[in-house]
């Protein structure tokens, strides 16, 4: 111990060095401060209680997780997104949750048990080990919403429905959704008969869309030309709903699966055209993202000036499976603080200053106002003025008892 | 209404190579970029500007949506391991050669190979798919040298004539890649400006093929 103090004060250099640096936060980890933190919590609590106006029902999963439970159903991607740490009572190895979907489907198809649909909502941090753009977060915090026990495109509407209210809720305009059906990819890739590894391959270039790699990789990969032909229109099947009749044609040959796939699709647009107008649809059929779980329609939202998704989802029907129970499941989560950001209209409340005093009645009229909602901000001591406080309005008392009032000059 | 598109390309070969591209398809500079301090420059198209920065960020501005499509060697797209953005069109400009090179006839390294190079994925990433563990050695430029001076056994880098190579009595020994430029697109421009991105892609893509 005498040492450490000996060398911090010998080098005096050095020590002023650490506490330059002591405040740093890691890279991607960020506070969030008055008043962008008011202007969160208000939009939080207005998102979940639009979510429990539609029957879905709050869960609060654990921050931490087994991995095997964490990762369950979820590519490498989500693996290596995620935090590890090992569990001092029994030695596994545990994660922090990177996408709370894994931990709500673990809790659906193992927890709660319960017959038929279940709707479930939630909100907390998640945590990434690698920021999933550039300057993106890696502390994010993630509110979203999921159905299970429902396998038609009634739960996919609903959820999509959901998730461009939640949007709107946040002040989005002119919100573009972008829509797409793993279906057929999967179908396509499955007809072509690739291995784990060639397949990994083939969906990350489709993430690309990296259209000369495509070539290159059919040539090698895929000996029949029917195939080899539809695999490379996914690529380019995107635009608008024109996008569903080409790829009709142009997959005619492919497996049933694709075209139940675009024949779901056209039912999605045909109800979200009816119920939203305003939102501008956009297809995209190979359009592959995330975390390698979805299953059949996928969708995001995007917004002008905003060089990302600003939320996302889609079905990922058996996630459960490995837990005990297989259940088809669809649902959308956004990254709430980049959502507040959108939202322009600040959280001011009315500040109330109540002077330092134990006189009559003072207390009860604080209490009064308290409980109708008002700020109140009672004088520790006898300095300190409405204005050193940041109040507008003050109680004072009169005949009647205390009041509330302007304060003077303000 | 249409949208507004914002190119970035980066100087030198690129610029000069893209440049022709883009007024076949309407798209042209006005003003000589060498000739100017700006930054951005208007073009004959007046929903469309250009951005001239250095080739490494031209990835990280279209990522980010800064600019909505960019021209960006593969090398620089597998350097940086861009899986934010699409790479639709090869626009076969710009083309070289990533290659491995070594001191002629130089006798195989004991033990760890020492591999210069600015390139330090992509040669971290070929060698762990040969099977083989090396020491690299980050650089920014003259790679050609650390052979010499015996700082590296060999380097990792782009070949376009080899003249370089052969005036410092190096050679190149393996090919881990044939390289040229891509048109990449931000993810979010592609959905939300599609028809006019579309366009250009197609306009584009038919211009390449007339080149070749």
């Amino acid at each position: 111990m005498q040492y450490v103090i000996k060398s911090l004060k010998e080098e005096d250099g050095e020590h002023a060095m650490a506490t330059a640096d002591r405040w740093l936060l890691p890279d991607g980890i960020d506070e969030i401060l008055p008043p962008q933190a008011a202007k969160l919590e208000q939009l939080r609590r207005d998102l979940l209680d639009l979510y429990r106006s539609w029957g879905y029902e709050q869960v609060f999963p654990p921050l931490v997780e087994y991995l095997e439970s964490l990762l369950t159903g979820a590519g490498n991607d989500l693996a290596l997104q995620t935090f590890k740490l090992t569990d001092q009572l029994t030695g596994r190895l545990m994660g922090v949750r990177a996408d709370m979907t894994t931990q709500v489907a673990r809790i659906d198809a193992h927890t709660l048990q319960r017959e038929g649909v279940t709707r479930l909502c939630y909100a907390g941090h998640v945590l990434h080990a690698k920021p999933e753009s550039l300057a993106a977060s890696r502390s994010i915090i993630q509110i979203g919403a999921e159905i299970y026990g429902h396998g038609g495109i009634a739960s996919d509407v609903e959820v999509i429905s959901l998730m461009l209210q939640t949007l709107l809720r946040g002040g989005c305009a002119d919100i573009h959704l972008d829509l797409g059906h793993v279906a057929i990819y999967r179908a396509l890739a499955a007809e072509a008969g690739l291995g784990a590894d060639l397949e990994w391959q083939l969906f990350e270039i489709y993430q690309r869309k990296a259209v000369p790699e495509l070539e290159a990789f059919l040539a090698a990969q895929v000996a029949d030309g029917e195939l080899r032909d539809m695999l490379r229109a996914l690529a380019s099947l995107a635009g608008d709903i024109s996008v569903l009749e080409t790829a009709t044609a142009r997959l005619a040959k492919a497996p049933a699966a694709v075209q139940a796939a675009l024949a779901d699709l056209q039912q999605i647009a045909a109800q979200l055209q009816t119920r939203y107008p305003n939102i501008t649809l956009y297809f995209d059929l190979g359009e592959l993202r995330g975390y390698h779980y979805h299953t059949g329609p996928v969708f995001s939202a995007y917004i002008p000036g905003m060089g990302q998704a600003i939320a996302n989802g889609g079905r990922y029907d058996h996630i459960g499976e490995v837990f005990g129970r297989a259940r088809p499941a669809t649902g959308f989560s956004t990254d709430l603080a980049a959502l507040a950001q959108r939202v322009t209209q600040s959280v001011s409340f009315t500040r109330i200053f109540a002077p330092h005093t134990d006189a009559e009645g003072l207390q009860e009229a604080i209490q009064q106002l308290r409980a109708a909602g008002k700020v109140v901000i009672q004088a520790l001591d006898a300095e300190q003025t409405p204005r050193s406080m940041g109040c507008d309005q003050q109680l004072t008392r009169s005949q009647s008892g205390w009041v509330t009032e302007a304060v003077s000059g303000s | 209404m249409t949208a507004r598109l914002r190119i970035a390309l980066s100087k030198g070969r690129i610029l000069d190579e893209t440049l022709p591209l883009l007024k076949s398809a309407g798209i042209e500079l006005l003003e000589e970029p060498s000739k100017s301090r700006k930054l951005i420059f208007p073009t004959s198209n007046p929903n469309v500007d250009i951005v001239i920065i250095r080739a490494t960020d031209v990835p990280t501005f279209v990522e980010h949506g800064a600019a909505d499509v960019g021209v960006a060697g593969k090398d620089v797209l597998m350097e940086h391991g861009a899986r934010g953005v699409y790479e639709p069109l090869d626009l076969n400009i710009s083309r070289c050669k990533l290659m491995v090179a070594a001191k002629k006839a130089a006798p195989e390294a004991d033990g760890r190979l020492r591999v210069a190079t600015k390139f330090v994925n992509i040669t971290k990433q070929y060698y762990a798919e040969k099977g083989e563990q090396v020491e690299i050695i980050k650089l920014y430029g003259s790679m050609e040298l650390a052979p010499l001076v015996g700082l590296a056994d060999k380097i990792v880098d782009i070949v376009d004539t080899g003249n370089t190579l052969r005036a410092n009595g190096l050679e190149p020994t393996e090919l881990i890649a044939t390289i040229s430029s891509r048109l990449i697109v931000n993810k979010a421009s592609m959905k939300m400006k599609h028809g006019v991105l579309q366009r250009l892609i197609d306009q584009l893509a038919l211009a390449v093929d007339n080149n070749r």
